[in-house]
């Protein structure tokens, strides 16, 4: 590398990196060396090396928050996946203009804001919510239920924020597809399951790989989903973390939890990447 | 071309209820004269009015923007010098730099607010508008860059080196051919890196310390307290502000012949 070169890459990564350095590496450690440290009596640090926290976070209590994290994580992937693929689908077989249109209609929701997205979710789902007071007026149920408050509603929550970022590497997948290849199937006798399975299904699984990492990675970290929707019983990570930064006031053992959270999310990804490569398609991430 | 079979279109139809039905309840009920939120009670703007005289929200609508404007005119600078840098320059480590850079993309949001937290901690920064900003500045970064480098794939490069042949200092180089040739990619990377600074609660509800709120610290004290109409007209007007801009920002971004433009602005 030439000074000039040098120079040029000290002037345009130089501040960003100097910035992130401070403002988003350094916190990581900070994050990392508290969780080998222990909670004192008030709250405050103190500066005893220990792997207890870690020895923690198996307490059948807290093991079954982040089994739970995991189990909602993984559903919310596969529902999404279940609407979104046939979703991307039908989009990515209209014509020119209305596929645009569609596309955008998938999009537009997922601009809006996260904790605005589940509020209304409150309004939809609570005691004398519009799903309930439908209900009651239609004759359907006699007594209002509770749909909130539990994991379906959590779900319902993660499902509705994540399903357009798994419907958009699918349909970008398909829409490259060779149409040519459908036509050659139906041409050789296949019936419509047999073209989706065994010609489109395999052409597009760089899209689905994708879309599941987009939707899983950030539903396991939730936290306004189940802090808003969620009850005592649907807890998750996102909120034992919160819950131990501040009512709890055990920054080490929140910090644990977090350094746990994130090597999840990274396992995540590493799976991704080897499926991915297998899949011969380009590392999107 | 392959026909959309009936039930493939119920499913498209049902997804688009599923994804637009708490959007539409939210605007409807904001307009609702009742207190209850039950059933239909007529037209009312007075949830509007509600909010507009509310002193708490207007005070969080002005640590919003002041947030907000204050930390994307940070990030832009330093975003956009990242993106075109990791655009342009081959250097050493640049595929690990590259990987921290996406890393405030991907990790869950809570992880890097308890990190801000503790790390504010450590180095005693009190707690309130610099410690919000900052925080924003580390998220917004890595958007503006991304947005500013996938906007300059299609960027001749044979322009620069021409710039330079022609004598062009480096600084002159980046003034007046770079910039001018990655400015839709910063334009909307601002726009998205505002919207996310404007959306953002769960780092700021870790960085904001005691009375400091923003219009989403605000909602969430709010809802928390219980499902309210003004709360309904608040959202209702972020969920337009939101779409306008970030509208705004797609437009930019894929405006027909912005390409042809810049050549032309170039030239003169």
């Amino acid at each position: 590398m030439s000074k000039k070169d040098f120079q040029n890459v000290s002037l345009t990564v130089g501040p960003a990196l100097a910035f992130l350095s401070v403002f988003f590496l350094a916190p990581l450690v900070i994050i990392l060396l508290y969780s080998f440290l222990s909670r004192g009596a008030y709250g405050e640090i103190e500066f005893t090396f220990s792997l207890k926290n870690y020895a923690s976070i198996l307490d059948p209590l807290y093991l079954a928050i982040l089994l739970r994290s995991l189990k909602l994580a993984l559903l919310t992937t596969l529902f999404s996946l279940l609407i979104g693929y046939p979703v991307a689908l039908s989009i990515s077989q209209m014509a020119g203009k209305r596929q645009f249109i569609f596309l955008m209609l998938v999009i537009i929701p997922s601009w809006m804001n996260l904790l605005i997205k589940n509020y209304a979710w409150m309004v939809i789902l609570r005691r004398q919510g519009l799903l309930n007071t439908a209900l009651l007026t239609a004759g359907v149920i006699d007594e209002p239920l509770s749909l909130m408050f539990n994991e379906p509603a959590v779900l319902i929550g993660l499902a509705h924020t994540y399903l357009p970022f798994m419907v958009l590497p699918i349909y970008a997948a398909l829409e490259r597809l060779d149409r040519r290849l459908i036509e050659a199937a139906r041409d050789l006798g296949a019936n419509r399951w047999q073209t989706l399975w065994r010609i489109i299904f395999p052409q597009s699984i760089a899209g689905v790989l994708v879309g599941s990492i987009l939707v899983f990675v950030p539903a396991l970290g939730a936290f306004i989903t189940p802090d808003l929707l969620g009850g005592a019983n649907s807890l998750m990570v996102g909120n034992l973390i919160q819950n131990q930064f501040f009512q709890a006031r055990d920054w080490p053992f929140g910090s644990a939890l977090a350094i746990c959270l994130m090597s999840m999310v990274l396992l995540a990804l590493l799976i991704y990447a080897r499926f991915a490569g297998r899949v011969g398609e380009e590392r999107v991430l | 071309m392959m026909m959309n079979t009936l039930e493939r279109r119920v499913i498209l139809y049902f997804a688009l209820i599923f994804l637009y039905l708490p959007a539409i309840v939210l605007v409807v009920y904001s307009f609702n004269d009742s207190r209850l939120m039950l059933t239909w009670q007529g037209f009312t703007l007075k949830w509007y009015v509600q909010l507009f005289t509310s002193p708490e929200t207007g005070a969080a609508l002005k640590n919003t923007l002041l947030v907000s404007l204050s930390a994307t005119a940070v990030s832009v600078v330093l975003g956009a010098l990242l993106g075109i840098g990791m655009h342009l320059y081959e250097f050493p480590g640049k595929r690990l730099i590259e990987a921290l850079f996406y890393l405030p993309i991907i990790i869950p949001d809570i992880i890097m607010a308890i990190a801000l937290l503790a790390f504010y901690v450590v180095v005693n920064l009190t707690l309130g508008y610099l410690s919000i900003i900052l925080a924003h500045v580390a998220f917004q970064i890595s958007f503006i860059a991304f947005v500013v480098k996938s906007r300059m794939q299609d960027f001749p490069h044979s322009v620069i080196e021409a710039a330079r042949d022609l004598g062009a200092t480096p600084f002159q180089a980046l003034y007046r051919v770079i910039l001018p040739l990655a400015r839709p990619g910063v334009i909307a990377g601002a726009l998205i890196a505002f919207t996310l600074s404007v959306d953002d609660f769960l780092i700021t509800y870790f960085t904001a310390g005691v009375g400091t709120s923003t219009l989403p610290l605000r909602i969430y004290a709010m809802v928390k307290r219980g499902v309210t109409p003004d709360i309904n007209a608040l959202s209702t007007l972020i969920l337009l502000a939101t779409l306008a801009l970030l509208y705004a920002g797609l437009k930019i971004l894929h405006k027909p012949g912005e390409k042809h433009r810049q050549n032309n602005s170039m030239a003169k």
